[in-house]
């Protein structure tokens, strides 16, 4: 009967593989573990308060919160907006680059400008859309579709493991919390520490994919030389 | 106050309870906040949901333990029900943002970086804790804001900071409440079951296994999940722990990579709809797995690049 006490476990992914209500499964695994581990109602409300006090920590976004809508309220993200308009006449790859880039400093410090909703979707899609128009003026629907589909994929792969190197992100704290229960202390510097040359690969990564992949693109919806042609005509805009 | 007093306790810890202490005061503001609007459909779900929360986050290390749980639990009841919900909006207009810009322009992205440097100052030059340093680099934030717009009045701070709150909801506290979750895993022993159930198919002693099937685990768990935060903590208890960190390796770099391995997960998967199925509608692709096809090359080599930097490195 020892297996029963896995019972947790396997509420929480199946909880969450369902798409329940996440607290909702966090609240029934918590109670049953604790009953089927021989904790008892006293000591499930014992351990639950002592763990979620040590957890305090994680509420650090909050205070973060008092800044976050106000930067945004002065003008955060049209000057971000700002910065990226410098880069004119850059082709579809380079633009998505220097997004992956500009997007993966700022998330080192715990600063957004959006996400997809926010910032993709307003500014950077109408600059991809200018940088891939052929001589027609126009953009081919499958060539816009994939700018699509990559353009938001480098804004998660940017965020996802850039937003772990801000020193008092949830991640790492969650991290230090996971083994701290277990008798291991770390600190949150290192963690982020371990965690540099991964992120700085990933953009690596992730740039040259999608330059190449964009390069092979151009050729194809564009043909050869029309880029260097629409630059020249897109130099008085 | 006696705590304040004790000379015993580093003042690195007697900073972070005054940090904790404001955080619970925010979102105390959001409950009383919400209790008053009349414009939020369930106002004494939302009030009773952040002010239990702000209560155990203020007070948590004088309240018995016994009673934090039990407000936890009471914090978390009318979250199950839907009962907490966003009143009305403060939020600015394109047209204000737009003014504001025009008057402070790039310098706004001074404040905005402030909190990260002085996290890491105090992380490195420091031994008081980088989240008191966060804590600081929010309040000098505050005061440049204010410096660059009277319209930046300490109130519009707090609201501000009730807005983002509210239209983040209940799902803000999921990391805490799985660090909670993990604590009464471990205390029911659940761990070890794991561990000797893993131990059985993994090779003793043989760490390279140990952190193939964790890197793997991590990435398929959250991938079946769609959260990488709920992998990390049941996967951390049961892989992590009895078959790589129990031969010695090093937490720091198998703990934190972990995570990113999981993050590799989320990139390929339809559960986690927020990063990889909301953008399909929002920029009105075709294809449903758009995103997905095109993180999929990326995430796969990083799994691999990370499998071979913990298995290098730790």
């Amino acid at each position: 009967m020892e297996y029963l006490r896995l019972i947790g476990i396997l509420i929480v992914i199946i909880g969450f593989a369902l798409k329940l209500d996440s607290i909702l499964i966090i609240f029934l695994a918590a109670v049953t573990t604790a009953l089927v581990g021989g904790l008892g109602i006293d000591g499930l409300l014992e351990t639950l308060g002592t763990n979620f006090v040590s957890n305090r920590s994680m509420a650090i976004f909050i205070l973060i919160l008092l800044v976050t809508g106000t930067l945004e309220r002065n003008g955060l993200r049209e000057a971000a907006a700002a910065f990226i308009h410098k880069f004119k006449n850059v082709t579809v790859g380079k633009l998505l680059c220097i997004y992956g880039a500009m997007r993966a400093f700022f998330g080192a410090f715990n600063v957004n400008f959006g996400g997809v909703a926010g910032f993709v979707r307003p500014v950077i899609m109408p600059m991809a859309e200018g940088a891939a128009e052929n001589e027609n003026g126009t953009v081919d629907e499958e060539y816009l579709e994939e700018i699509k589909g990559m353009a938001a994929a480098m804004e998660n792969i940017a965020w996802f493991f850039f937003q772990v190197l801000f020193v008092g992100g949830s991640g790492a704290l969650l991290v230090q919390s996971t083994l701290s229960g277990l008798g291991y202390e770390v600190s949150l510097i290192d963690l982020a520490k371990a965690e540099i040359p991964v992120a700085l690969t990933a953009l690596v990564i992730a740039c040259i994919y999608f330059t190449l992949k964009d390069k092979r693109l151009r050729a194809k919806y564009l043909g050869k030389g029309s880029a260097a042609g629409k630059k020249a005509g897109k130099g008085g805009k | 106050m006696a705590f304040f007093a004790d000379p015993t306790v580093s003042l690195s810890n007697k900073l972070l309870e005054i940090v904790y202490i404001i955080i619970g005061l925010i979102t105390i503001y959001a409950g009383v906040k919400n209790l008053l609007d009349k414009k939020n459909p369930a106002r004494f779900g939302t009030f009773v949901f952040w002010t239990s929360f702000g209560i155990v986050c203020s007070l948590g290390r004088w309240l018995p333990s016994r009673v934090s749980g039990a407000l936890i639990i009471i914090m978390v009841i009318p979250a199950i029900f839907k009962r907490v919900q966003k009143g009305e909006s403060n939020a600015p207009t394109k047209e204000y943002t737009q003014k504001q810009f025009a008057r402070i322009g790039m310098k706004i992205f001074l404040p905005a970086l402030t909190m990260g440097i002085l996290a890491l100052t105090f992380a490195l030059f420091t031994q008081i804790s980088a989240l008191v340093g966060v804590a600081l680099g929010v309040l000098i934030s505050m005061i440049v804001l204010m410096c660059y717009s009277r319209d930046n009045k300490p109130v519009t701070f707090l609201k501000d900071s009730e807005r983002l709150l509210s239209t983040m909801g209940p799902l803000c506290m999921l990391p805490q409440l799985l660090g909670a979750l993990g604590g009464i895993f471990t205390a029911a022993g659940v761990g070890d079951i794991i561990g000797a159930i893993v131990s059985g198919i993994v090779p003793e002693g043989n760490v390279i296994a140990g952190i193939i099937v964790f890197a793997i685990g991590m990435a398929l768990f959250t991938a079946i999940m769609g959260n990488a935060f709920g992998a990390i903590t049941v996967m951390t208890i049961g892989v992590g722990a009895p078959c790589v960190l129990a031969y010695g390796a090093d937490p720091v770099i198998i703990g934190m990579v972990a995570l990113t391995c999981g993050f590799c997960g989320t990139l390929l998967t339809p559960m986690a709809a927020n990063f990889n199925i909301v953008p399909v509608a929002l920029l009105n692709m075709k294809e449903r797995f758009g995103v997905i096809r095109n993180q999929a090359p990326v995430a796969l080599i990083m799994l691999a690049v990370q499998i071979v930097y913990m298995i290098i490195f730790s």
